[in-house]
């Protein structure tokens, strides 16, 4: 295969002028700290601090901060706004996580996922910031709050925690910013605020206050809209270059029009979401960022309205959109370190498209923007925005082979989504139809969410394998070399499996409870410490209850545990269930050995747990019902549990990059693999299990109950060779179509040879525009570390035509 | 019942008949194509191969019938969606033990599942005919159209191959010509023109013709069962290929590159 297939390069765009911008992008600015946000938000802090509600001192700093901050405007640009002071440039958030001086070094020199940091960022951080937040810092209370035990099993890698140096978000916007303006919402808080019963509403401070703030934060929405028309006027006023002058006055009319009103036109359409990604991803670092959803659906009416009236063209339009493209890419994800940059180590922002996603009234939303957002993401091969399609049952197979046909090109986007499975999933947790139709999308990785309408909280990653590793050690850690867990006997002394299998769930209890716990405590200094105005503003219902997103204002309010390493628990347990128990053709203490010396010398009992074993991916009803067995522990132990704001948790799959990180703190496992190596991710088998082909993987993992989890990844490998030619195509597409009939949730395609890979890890010089698919998003293969590499490198690669 | 050995079953399968399949790969066949790809399909024996580490596997074992329709019927919900099925080859599938097969089939198009039969031809007619009505596919090996040069290379003429291919075709059984293509051997432009007037003359009525260019990927297969490979073919150009493609369509017939 050709490199040209994967790799993008700098000037890829469909104009010229998107060819530039691109370059720009690319070639100008490099990932670095944007100090700008700390400094104007210590300053409103250091002013209303302690005088006003945490609503309203919210809204004060969002208003102070869009009256104040440096516009950046690049010549011949079409969407306008970056959440730093120009491109490429991250905010910190020193009211979450306040860096410290090494933590800033760290960002600076690391090798992968840096940020440069100037001489004059850290003489701020250092002068300013971390005298005013070091002590403030939720993570630093947070830090002194979580108990002991939540620290060790926390330490030695059982869990994660998302809520430390991010806040909750990540999530989505639903239609009503295409028809509604920040005036229009001022208007409905005034309403509300007008109604406000002193006399019989216990709530009723609370209520104005919250409102107060959501009122704050449109009256900042509208002036950066108005600045950036005043500075586009000023400029124009002095520009020389006529084309310039006329596009900067252009701009001015757009931003007369966005976001204070509602948008009328396809540009205005788009510039009104991108205004409202900038402030929410401003207002607060929400895990990471917001995203877009059904932009497809949402832009149809402007876009079939303007080529009606002669306004906008075909290719105008795919113009705007490469912009918008090029205006994600610039915005990296706020910097991360420590454990929350393992679990998630990378620029990606993780906004996500839904393509092609069902219409509120239940009928397929595929559309000529549909067909020119997959036009758009083959063209850009941008690592943001995420772009992924809903395929349902009534999507036309040409949508469907439209989009195998940028997915095969090796760079892993788009990603697969059922959109049955999506609206079961959600029904299953409680939203009605209607609103699972309307709303119904996947976000971020592979999570599913109900657009505009729900706060679906990320609350970490669950080391379901490393549970189990407890119970082999009686609660003994050897990453820590401290007792983490519950020593519930000496396993050489158990009898049965169901023995051994109760103990798991035993362990499994005890760890989640310490989680669940941590979890209540970090959202209730949300709920009281960190509202969030401006996403509750966009999210129903929040403006009618007068709550926060944050306090469980949204209509619906979901808390996810993500459950890594479903495959190698699987495996492991079957190992010993055949093994030590059945076929006794090993003993336990053989096989705690054998871990423990991670199989050396122990190459009889290797060979018996890793090739004479079964093992999930094979579509083998043995190793399956394990599976199956497991998932339902862990929507026993899980799922249900009550959250201070009136949330309930609920169990998903999804790894980010967490499956390496995971793999790093254990042992070998008892299904053969070695220790240190990643987890397979999400419910993806083992590395080398799966010896049965795609079809059986995708079987295997049907047998998961997905409709009861909040989604679950799978990522299958393959060979250019396998999905060549219009067989290659139509293959693929069975594959998937009888895949989300089994009621799957996500696939999603590497097509990238081994050869290729390996000879980008040596010469990563050569392959800087390499676009693979990780877990859930996409990543620069050198943006990986070498762990993460190893492990995609070796991903089954299904060889089989 | 007498069982055949079966060297593999190979699930997405997707180059022995139409959309997905699972092939099942039966051990045994009574020529010696010098071409021949799966060295470990020839012998009607278990033998040991050495496995990608180095250690010897058993090669070939046996299946109950249902047990054997239950694993192919696994990937069923593929076949609906892919227009696939299951595919017999080998080896020779019609050179095995012809009970089972016949159960076997029946077994498999009791459950509706598209049959596939891909055959080299030197075969029992009475072993097609009996397969006929469950065979909604066959995938038919021509080798050479000369006898002499057939007998040189798989050491048995094709006198039985061009009969059995009239019997199908006039018994209206739906067939895929399979052309394995050797440089200036079979690819010639004279190899062609018989080739051509033989299924003229002989009113054979092909569904499709699939051209199937000589690879060397299995000459490792040799060693690893400690045998020599003497194979020296040459991969047929281009040019050729189009010409033979073209000669084929010209006649109605589509053509496809590669299985």
């Amino acid at each position: 295969m050709t490199l040209s297939a994967v790799a993008p390069t700098y000037r890829r765009g469909s104009t010229e002028r998107i060819k530039n911008l691109r370059e720009i992008s690319e070639k100008q600015y490099q990932p670095s700290i944007s100090m700008e946000r700390a400094v104007l938000l210590t300053e409103a802090y250091q002013k209303w601090e302690g005088k006003v509600s945490a609503p309203v001192l919210r809204g004060l700093s969002f208003k102070y901060m869009m009256e104040r901050r440096t516009l950046y405007l690049e010549r011949h640009g079409i969407i306008v706004g970056e959440k730093g002071e120009r491109p490429w440039a991250a905010p910190t958030f020193p009211e979450l996580c306040c860096h410290t001086m090494a933590d800033f070094a760290n960002m600076n020199d690391r090798e992968h996922v840096f940020f440069k940091v100037s001489a004059e960022d850290r003489r701020i951080q250092e002068e300013t910031i971390i005298p005013y937040w070091h002590d403030r810092a939720l993570m630093t209370r947070m830090n002194q709050l979580l108990p002991e035990e939540w620290h060790k099993l926390f330490d030695a890698g059982l869990y994660t925690e998302f809520l430390m140096q991010r806040g909750p978000g990540h999530t989505v916007a639903d239609g009503k910013i295409y028809q509604t303006g920040y005036l229009d919402f001022m208007a409905r808080i005034d309403a509300e605020l007008a109604q406000i019963d002193y006399l019989g509403d216990q709530r009723a401070l609370q209520r104005r206050d919250e409102l107060q703030g959501m009122r704050l934060v449109c009256e900042g929405m509208i002036i950066l809209g108005q600045r950036y028309a005043e500075k586009a006027r000023t400029l124009a006023a002095t520009e020389t270059d006529p084309q310039w002058r006329q596009e900067l006055l252009e701009l001015a009319e757009v931003c007369d029009q966005v976001p204070a009103h509602a948008p009328q036109t396809f540009r205005q359409a788009v510039q009104m979401y991108w205004f409202t990604h900038i402030g929410v991803t401003s207002e607060m670092n929400n895990w990471d960022a917001y995203s877009p959803g059904k932009l497809d659906q949402h832009l149809e009416p402007f876009y079939d309205a303007d080529l009606a009236a002669g306004r906008l063209t075909r290719d105008e339009a795919k113009e705007i959109l490469e912009d918008l493209w090029i205006q994600f890419n610039n915005q990296p994800a706020p910097p991360k370190v420590g454990i929350t940059l393992k679990e998630s180590a990378t620029y990606t922002d993780f906004c996500n498209l839904n393509t092609g996603a069902l219409r509120p009234d239940g009928t397929s939303g595929v559309s000529e923007v549909s067909y020119l957002i997959l036009e758009v993401m083959d063209e850009m091969k941008l690592l943001q925005p995420s772009s992924n399609v809903q395929i349902s049952k009534k999507s036309p197979e040409h949508f469907l082979k439209e989009a195998l046909k940028v997915s095969r090109k090796g760079w892993g986007q788009p990603a697969f989504y059922s959109s049955e499975a999506i609206i079961q999933e959600l029904m299953n947790l409680g939203k009605s139809l209607d609103d699972a139709r309307d709303s119904g999308i996947a976000s971020g990785c592979v999570e599913t969410g109900c657009a505009g309408k729900e706060a679906y909280v990320l609350t970490g990653y669950l080391n379901i394998p490393k549970i189990f590793e407890l119970v082999l050690n009686r609660g003994f850690d050897a990453y820590t070399q401290q007792q983490v867990g519950l020593d519930l006997g000496d396993p050489t002394t158990f009898t049965s499996y169901q023995e051994l299998y109760d103990a798991f769930q035993k362990q499994m209890k005890y760890v989640v409870d310490v989680k669940v716990a941590g979890n209540n405590l970090i959202e209730r200094m949300y709920m009281d410490q960190m509202p969030v105005p401006l996403l509750s503003v966009i999210t129903d219902d929040c403006i009618k209850q007068g709550i926060d997103y944050n306090a469980g204002g949204a209509r619906y309010n979901t808390s996810y545990i993500q459950c890594v390493g479903v495959a190698t628990i699987t495996d492991s347990l079957v190992a010993i269930k055949k093994n030590v128990f059945e076929d006794q053709t090993v003993t336990m203490a053989e096989i705690l050995a054998a871990c423990q010396a991670d199989f050396a010398g122990h190459e009889a009992t290797f060979d018996l747990v890793y090739n004479q074993t079964p093992k999930y991916g094979n579509d083998d009803d043995y190793a399956d019902r394990v599976l199956v067995t497991v998932s339902h522990t862990l929507q026993d132990v899980i799922a249900g549990r009550k959250t201070p704001k009136g949330s309930r948790t609920v169990v998903e799959f999804l790894p980010t990059t967490c499956h390496v990180y995971f793999g790093q703190v254990m042992q070998a496992s008892p299904n053969g693999r070695h220790a240190g190596i990643p987890l397979p991710d999400g419910i993806s088998p083992e590395k080398g299990a799966d010896r049965q082909g795609p079809t059986a993987v995708v079987k295997s993992a049907a047998k998961l109950d997905q409709l009861k989890t909040g989604g679950a990844l799978l990522n299958q490998k393959f060979t250019p060779a396998v999905v060549a030619g219009e067989q290659g195509l139509a293959n693929l597409a069975s594959l998937i179509r009888g895949y989300f009939a089994m009621d799957g949730h996500h696939i999603q395609f590497n097509v990238i040879d081994k050869a290729t890979l390996l000879d980008a890890q040596a010469h990563p010089e050569d392959y800087e525009d390499l676009i693979v698919r990780v877990a859930g998003y996409s990543d620069y293969f050198n943006n990986l570390d070498r762990a993460l590499q190893d492990e995609i490198i070796q991903r089954t690669s299904q060889e089989f035509a | 019942m007498q069982q055949p050995l079966i060297f593999n079953v190979q699930k997405f399968s997707t180059h022995d008949g139409p959309g997905i399949r699972t092939t099942i790969f039966f051990k045994g066949c009574p020529i010696r194509c010098q071409w021949c790809h799966n060295a470990e399909s020839q012998k009607f024996t278990a033998e040991r191969m050495l496995d990608k580490n180095g250690v010897p596997q058993l090669i070939g074992r046996t299946y109950e019938i249902d047990e054997l329709v239950k694993l192919v019927a696994q990937d069923q919900l593929f076949y609906d969606q892919s227009g696939g099925g299951v595919t017999f080859s080998g080896g020779e599938v019609m050179a095995q033990p012809l009970p089972y097969l016949l159960a076997l089939a029946q077994g498999i198009k009791r459950r509706g599942i598209h049959l596939a039969i891909d055959t080299c031809g030197v075969v029992p007619q009475k072993n097609l005919a009996a397969i006929l009505p469950y065979a909604d596919l066959f995938l038919y090996d021509l080798k050479f159209i000369d006898s002499q040069l057939h007998q040189r290379y798989t050491g048995a003429g094709n006198e039985k191959v061009l009969d059995n291919l009239k019997f199908l075709s006039d018994q209206g059984a739906v067939i895929d010509l399979r052309l394995i293509l050797l440089k200036d051997l079979n690819d010639t432009e004279e190899m062609l023109q018989r080739t051509l007037a033989w299924v003229q003359e002989n009113q054979i009525r092909i569904a499709r013709v699939s051209l199937l260019p000589y690879h060397d990927f299995g000459r490792d297969k040799y060693r690893k069962l400690g045998r020599e490979c003497t194979q020296n073919f040459a991969v047929p150009t281009d040019e050729r290929l189009a010409a033979i493609k073209a000669a084929w369509e010209q006649r109605g017939v589509p053509v496809k590159i590669g299985g």
